[in-house]
């Protein structure tokens, strides 16, 4: 019913006097892709979603939808949709005339736009409520109905922020799960601004990991997963342990670093490092083992600080030395076949194929 | 047990009291005033109805009638008019909240002065050799001064607008400044034009606001008596005007049955105001 199309994002920035709130962004998302705009607030996603639906001025830098540049062009003439934090639904209008404002705006006759606003709400089964006043319904109602309103224009595009939030948590994942099927059925972009790494991990095909009106990573929910190109992108994302150090030795295929308490730890990859240079690393919590045998320069002893039970793991915090945060997720049954207990100095160990070299991040 | 049950009542005997002493008492009064008897030097207690007879068969009545209501639509038309500007523009055209506060005081500075000094104010302004006609004329603009400007209906609504309007602009700037400024992004990302926003949007959630200012601006209008007194020179009438001559004439019952007729209109308008808005969400 709609043509998907393709947007780029031209080194796009946004200034507020002298502060800089998106900074020279360049990015392509590809047509009929679910992307999730993610990260922490201030970083620039909502700032950027909103130049992209027209809402915000461009200060430098070009958007292209299509074959157009829309950099400059009304919110409606751009083929894009938004859908509002609060749902922004018009309290003195009914569900129909709220979801059919858009036809109004157009100047459709009043039996056509009920007609199709009526088809709009039938696909987000939200029909039996066309009466009713946004105030009567619940959240999750109201989300609905923003999504038909935003859907009825045809758009190529529909830009969501933070459309979860003011959900309870499992509504939350009921209504996410509705989303991507919406998107797969319409088969065109969503652009989802979100500050949570699980909802972005579970819904994108794209996730764009943003710090300070940057762009630290854009890739797939696994490559980010798997691969933080950057610490800030380990530490969002969670369940990575990073470890910061200098450079002290490199040899063939492998680096050496200390950490500032003395311990030194090994890199299985020469790339950008030179002795006495900056070096971070990231390891998965999930990837650490309890107990000896580490390999020189794959392992260290922590002190437990605090035990969560999670269910299917418990997550263990650690102390040590030059470490500022150590954690080990450990499986539920193996955890419980030895437990430990807060206090325990315990030997952490990993394989050298498990740490993964993280880039400096383009926001420093 | 017994004290949980009668609490609630001692909680509103206080207002009950206040209301009864000086609302309900007073128009009781006034009532059974109207229902008695005058003659030139005295009042008397009867149930008459010649009071309101005589009020409603006389053709000044009417004509009173008709012309305190031709400043009340007039006024009320360019009070919203003037109203609804300042508050839009005090509400989404100024972006601080300091600025915004700063220049609605502004507004209430007029206020600072008592109404008839502000009314007596506007005599050697508009009068016949006042300020603007001199003006005017120095100016070459006109070659006698204008006659309509001062002791004329033009006079009494300009007082009244002038008296009144920040009455208006008080009410609709407080639903403007509630308007959640989403909405108006979500209308514009629908397509809607400037003029559409104020129109499908602003105004229909303003109404409220709209409504408690006409109430007070409808209610003021209806009642003035000095304005109309000190602009039109004594040459126009309206019902509160009517009234005093009664009353300055001892003719009490008479004007306690004119009381309680326009008490009746402007409950009326009052009712038929709420009958097309919904005010409670307001309050």
């Amino acid at each position: 019913m709609t043509k998907a199309a393709e947007i780029e994002l031209i080194e796009v920035t946004k200034r507020y006097g002298p502060a800089l709130a998106v900074d020279a962004v360049s990015l392509k998302i590809p047509a009929g892709t679910y992307c999730c705009l993610l990260g922490p607030s201030g970083c620039g996603k909502t700032t950027t979603l909103r130049m992209i639906a027209g809402h915000e001025s461009v200060s430098s830098g070009d958007i292209r939808l299509g074959p157009a540049v829309v950099t400059d062009l009304a919110p409606a003439k751009r083929g894009t949709a938004m859908m509002f934090q609060s749902y922004a639904l018009f309290p003195h209008l009914d569900i129909v005339d709220n979801v059919a404002f858009s036809l109004k705006m157009a100047g459709v006759a009043k039996p056509a736009r009920r007609g199709r606003a009526m088809e709009m709400l039938k696909l987000v089964q939200m029909d039996h409520l066309a009466e009713r006043r946004p105030a009567q319904l619940s959240g999750g109602q109201q989300q609905r109905v923003a999504l038909a309103r935003a859907l009825i224009t045809d758009p190529q595009v529909l830009l969501l922020d933070e459309p979860l939030s003011a959900l309870d948590p499992f509504l939350k994942i009921k209504v996410r799960q509705e989303l991507k099927k919406l998107q797969l059925q319409l088969g065109i972009s969503f652009i989802h601004v979100t500050h949570s790494q699980e909802e972005a991990m579970a819904l994108s095909d794209l996730v764009v990991v943003m710090n300070g009106g940057r762009i630290e990573q854009a890739a797939a929910p696994r490559e980010v997963f798997n691969r933080p190109s950057t610490a800030f992108v380990a530490r969002f994302m969670g369940d990575h342990n990073v470890l910061a150090g200098r450079v002290s030795r490199v040899a063939e295929g492998n680096a050496t670093f200390e950490v500032p308490g003395g311990a030194s730890f090994t890199v299985p990859d020469t790339e950008g490092l030179e002795a006495g240079a900056p070096v971070e690393i990231a390891v998965r919590t999930d990837r650490i083992r309890l107990g000896d045998g580490a390999a020189p320069g794959c392992g260290l002893t922590g002190l437990v600080q605090n035990i969560e039970y999670h269910g299917q793991k418990v997550q263990v915090a650690l102390a040590a030395p030059g470490v500022d945060e150590f954690a080990v997720q450990v499986p539920e049954t193996a955890f419980f076949a030895a437990p430990l207990a807060i206090g325990d100095a315990v030997p952490l160990a990993w394989t050298a194929q498990d740490v993964h070299l993280l880039k400096p991040s383009p926001a420093a | 047990m017994t004290l949980s049950r009668i609490a609630p009542y001692l909680q509103a005997t206080p207002l009950t009291a206040i209301l009864a002493a000086f609302l309900v008492l007073p128009i009781a009064t006034i009532v059974m005033v109207s229902f008695w008897d005058y003659d030139s030097i005295q009042i008397f207690p009867a149930f008459v109805f010649t009071n309101y007879e005589e009020s409603l068969t006389s053709p000044v009545t009417w004509s009173t009638y008709l012309n305190t209501l031709k400043y009340t639509v007039i006024v009320w038309a360019v009070t919203l008019l003037i109203g609804f500007w300042v508050a839009y523009y005090l509400a989404f055209h100024i972006r601080s909240a300091t600025m915004q506060m700063v220049l609605f005081l502004v507004c209430t500075i007029p206020f600072l002065t008592s109404n008839i000094i502000r009314m007596i104010s506007w005599i050697p302004f508009l009068g016949r050799n006042g300020l603007l006609n001199q003006t005017l004329m120095t100016m070459g603009l006109i070659d006698r001064p204008l006659e309509f400007l001062l002791f004329s209906d033009f006079a009494v609504v300009l007082a009244m607008v002038h008296l009144y309007t920040l009455f208006m602009v008080t009410p609709i700037f407080n639903t403007l400044m509630r308007i959640d400024r989403a909405l108006i992004e979500a209308a514009r990302d629908a397509g809607a034009n400037g003029f559409q926003i104020l129109t499908n949007v602003i105004i229909p959630l303003a109404k409220p606001g709209i409504a408690i200012g006409s109430i007070f601006v409808v209610t003021l209008v209806m009642g003035d008596f000095i304005t109309v007194r000190f602009m039109s020179g004594g040459q126009s009438a309206s019902v509160g005007l009517m009234m005093a001559n009664q009353i300055a004439l001892l003719q009490y019952p008479a004007a306690a049955a004119n009381a309680v007729i326009l008490l009746v209109l402007v409950l009326l308008l009052v009712g038929a105001i709420l009958r097309i808005v919904n005010i409670r969400k307001e309050l």
